[in-house]
């Protein structure tokens, strides 16, 4: 697949000053596939996709440098082709998602806890600030430790912090082999068993329950994959499952009452929670659809040292866990240095901020 | 230019009565160890940067977060700069004392306070010792991944300020990729947790960007690790080739053969040679450069790697490729890489270590400059490159004694960096700023974004309290070192005035 590239930098930063000088505030967009995550944001468009292209990669480098506005299925092929992937494995959600909205939403999928996050892949970033100035921070080498980390600060901050424009990210080769499989146990017995391997090294790159069975990926050469895959059993599943998961596409997403996504501690224990379940990442997402109010769900996360995020649009008012008072008031300092006339995305993950 | 604070292009510091600030720290916090004579401070003034040395003006130990709070409190309402410090190994000058600020040293907050094999974490104190972790975990075959070479020492406070690397990043990342939570004290005192035991937290990622903030953010009380399963085995292969070029281009055939090694190191010919005199681990001494490689995970695996590995080693020209035989020979062929530093000190009365990060590409050119500029200045270079992340470690040779020196060799570190820049890479891979890379930050950004950094500065620490002048330069001292340093006859920095 060919990439367009464009650098349409000066456009969007022609648009920040604009917005600057009206003090008007802009929402930030790619294709829009995350945009049901979170507060609604009031503001002008500012649609990041023109700014596009894969800027630089050297696969014996493992570091691509990509532009905001590319179509993550553009990236994904590109590395593909050389044999490389994103190990944390981000969501689209929708077709057009495009890699800024995979930073701003900070999401990832299956591999996470195995792999790290779609932050823990940041290494650099060209960000248009609250000053409209189009500023550089991190680069293209795997250790840096010059200046603040502003490039991993802007992974999940949903555009509240500047406009993104390009993003320096590690890749990895892709493993050997990679074998998954369905083993008939209860939740219980399946995070015993859970908390059991990842003591060990057994090569898990996914691990999912839905109440009915464990769902395992293995990862890795052929020694180690083919050694645990005839020692855990179970019967073949196929690897389609984790895209299915990965896109909310299980029939377990397609029940009407809205989405919870709880995120917990390792070992957190079966729960009873208020609706059906869907356990990810070896039980640190659990997913749940219920008709609960916030406070209900929230309790039942922070209990256990987690937390709680909404991901059905309009279901609550606060879709995101609020946060504690010193820690609030640290944001919004964040927020005035970085975007002083708050016209980035207010609103979009706390009133506030 | 002297890297010692200096107030007139590092801003003016609060003048502090070190006679009333003791009588009341004593009067507020009787059971609150406080050295103020000066033979009892003399040890504390400089950290792992001993070149740089600074008397505080009071030194406290405290032993409960509880003091540490009631000081920051105390120090923020009467303006008092308060530099934090663990083990004081750091290699940058993070630590340097200042003559008018508080030295708070965390080191006796040393307790693990809690390793849960089946979650995978451990909670300790700051003062906690890197190796002291994994130590904890070993019972359940667990460790804690990062491993800087001052492993054995070097506290995990100091691992979050300075966001700490060592020789397995590539592969298990650096202490920001292995931490969940940060419990820290603001400049006013007030406790505040960063992260969290889930793997993501609601809000910004603070934790991100406090780690490797150098102690300019907040104070470290508290900090849960993750815990990895430690590798079923490991194997070393050493390959011996020619050129230097060889070696760097076999890394990136090693990468492109989709294998992740857990350590890769390349040593030049002036390293291998001090090394083997040194600890006389095998090496061969006319080579050009080696390799060590590491392969660690599941034995299958490793087995299958090392063969992979051999032939692309041989395909990139290696002269010899050796696997160590066993335990005893992969631990003789580290040695000598770990022991490179004091085995160049053997050869010359000081040495300067650097840490500067290239794209890997760009190895034999930025040699080749180093080997020019190591000419230039008539002071020997020895590299030793954490191949695989692209950090490297030349070691400038010099003599302290003979007059003239010791500037010689900063100023031709200062260079070594601003090509490492050129080439787009970094001043600092894992040492850190601190007070001794302020002026090659200069060079790195640009005035828009250390004035960023300095609005990211204010929104925690306003008043500038914590650990002033390190980090990040003020404008005005990158117009002062820019007038020794005028790129294509552009002064930078034209509005501001001159000292």
């Amino acid at each position: 697949m060919s990439v367009i590239a464009n650098d349409a930098s000066a456009q969007l930063l022609d648009q920040v000053n604009q917005a600057l000088a009206a003090n008007t505030p802009l929402r930030i967009q790619g294709s829009g596939s995350k945009s049901f995550l979170g507060r609604q944001a009031d503001g002008v468009l500012l649609d990041t996709r023109e700014h596009r292209g894969i800027v630089s990669y050297d696969p014996t480098e493992l570091v691509v440098t990509v532009r905001a506005g590319t179509p993550l299925t553009e990236l994904e092929a590109a590395l593909d082709a050389a044999g490389q992937m994103l190990p944390c494995e981000p969501p689209h959600f929708a077709e057009g998602a495009t890699v800024g909205g995979m930073i701003a939403a900070g999401l990832s999928g299956p591999r996470r806890p195995w792999s790290g996050s779609v932050r823990d892949f940041v290494l650099g970033s060209r960000v248009i600030t609250g000053q409209g100035k189009h500023l550089r921070f991190g680069g293209e080498v795997m250790k840096n430790v010059a200046g603040y980390d502003l490039s991993r600060l802007m992974a999940g901050s949903f555009g509240c912090l500047g406009v993104l424009t390009e993003v320096s990210l590690k890749v990895l080769p892709k493993p050997r082999l990679c074998t998954s499989l369905r083993l008939e146990i209860d939740l219980d017995r399946a995070l015993l068993k859970l908390a059991e391997w990842g003591q060990q090294p057994v090569p898990i790159s996914a691990a999912s329950h839905d109440g009915k069975a464990l769902y395992l990926r293995l990862e890795g050469g052929e020694g180690s994959v083919n050694a645990a895959r005839e020692r855990i059993g179970g019967e073949d599943l196929d690897p389609g499952y984790w895209n299915e998961l990965r896109e909310q596409r299980l029939a377990f997403f397609a029940d009407p009452r809205p989405l919870w996504r709880l995120s917990l501690p390792n070992n957190t224990p079966a729960l009873g929670l208020p609706g059906d379940q869907l356990v990810d990442w070896a039980g640190a997402q659990r997913w749940l659809k219920s008709d609960a109010d916030a406070v209900t769900i929230r309790g039942i996360a922070i209990e256990v040292g987690g937390h709680a995020t909404c991901f059905t649009a309009g279901a609550t008012s606060n879709p995101f866990q609020p946060l504690s008072a010193p820690l609030l008031r640290y944001h919004r300092q964040l927020k005035a240095a970085l975007d002083p006339q708050g016209i980035f995305n207010p609103g979009r993950m706390y009133s506030e901020v | 230019m002297n890297i010692l604070y200096d107030e007139r292009v590092d801003g003016a510091l609060p003048k502090v009565d070190k006679a009333a600030l003791l009588a009341e720290l004593q009067a507020q916090l009787p059971d609150l160890d406080i050295l103020h004579r000066s033979e009892d401070l003399k040890p504390y003034e400089c950290d792992g940067l001993s070149a740089y040395r600074t008397t505080p003006l009071l030194v406290v130990l405290p032993e409960r977060i509880e003091q540490v709070e009631t000081l920051l409190k105390l120090c923020h309402q009467r303006g008092v700069p308060v530099v934090a410090r663990g083990a004081g190994t750091g290699l940058s000058g993070g630590a340097l004392p200042l003559e008018q600020g508080i030295l708070l040293v965390m080191a006796r907050f040393n307790k693990i306070l809690e390793v849960d094999p089946a979650g995978r974490f451990a909670r300790v104190q700051p003062g906690v010792r890197n190796l002291a972790i994994s130590q904890a975990a070993a019972p359940y075959e667990l460790y804690y991944a990062p491993d800087p070479s001052s492993q054995i020492a070097c506290s995990i406070g100091g691992n979050v300020a300075e966001n700490a690397g060592g020789v397995h990043c590539l592969k298990y990342g650096l202490t920001v990729h292995n931490l969940l939570k940060v419990d820290i004290l603001t400049v006013e005192g007030e406790r505040m947790t960063l992260g969290s035991d889930a793997l993501d937290s609601p809000g910004f990622d603070l934790l991100a960007l406090f780690t490797g903030s150098e102690g300019m953010l907040g104070i470290v009380t508290e900090v849960t690790v993750k815990l990895l399963p430690k590798p079923q085995v490991a194997k070393v292969l050493l390959a011996a080739f020619d050129s230097v070029e060889k070696a760097g281009r076999a890394v990136g055939d090693i990468i492109a053969a989709g294998i992740i090694p857990g350590g890769l190191e390349m040593m030049d010919n002036l390293s291998i040679r001090a090394a083997e005199d040194f600890i006389h681990a095998g090496y061969p001494v006319d080579a050009e450069a080696i390799l060590l490689c590491e392969l660690d995970g599941v034995e299958a695996d490793v087995h299958d790697d090392c063969a992979r590995v051999s032939e692309v080693l041989k395909l990139a020209g290696a002269t010899e490729v050796r696997l160590a035989r066993d335990e005893a020979e992969r631990v003789r062929f580290w040695a000598g890489r770990k022991n490179a530093f004091p085995a160049v000190g053997r050869i010359s009365p000081d040495y300067y270590c650097m840490d500067g990060t290239i794209p890997r590409r760009e190895l034999p050119g930025v040699l080749k400059g180093i080997s020019d500029l190591s000419e230039q200045f008539g002071l020997r270079v020895a590299n030793v490159f954490h191949a695989g992340d692209g950090n490297m470690h030349p070691l400038i040779l010099f003599d302290a004694n003979q007059p003239g020196e010791l500037e010689r060799a900063e100023d031709l570190g200062g260079k070594i960096l601003e090509l490492c820049v050129k080439v787009g890479g970094s001043i600092t891979g894992e040492h850190g700023v601190g007070r001794e890379k302020i002026n090659q930050m200069c060079s790195q950004f640009n005035a828009d974004e250390l004035t960023l950094f300095h609005a990211v500065k204010a929104a925690f620490d306003p008043s500038g309290l914590l650990n002033p002048g390190k980090n990040i330069p003020t404008l005005h001292r990158c117009a002062e070192f820019g007038r020794m340093h005028i790129h294509n006859g552009q002064l930078p920095f034209p509005e501001l005035e001159r000292f």
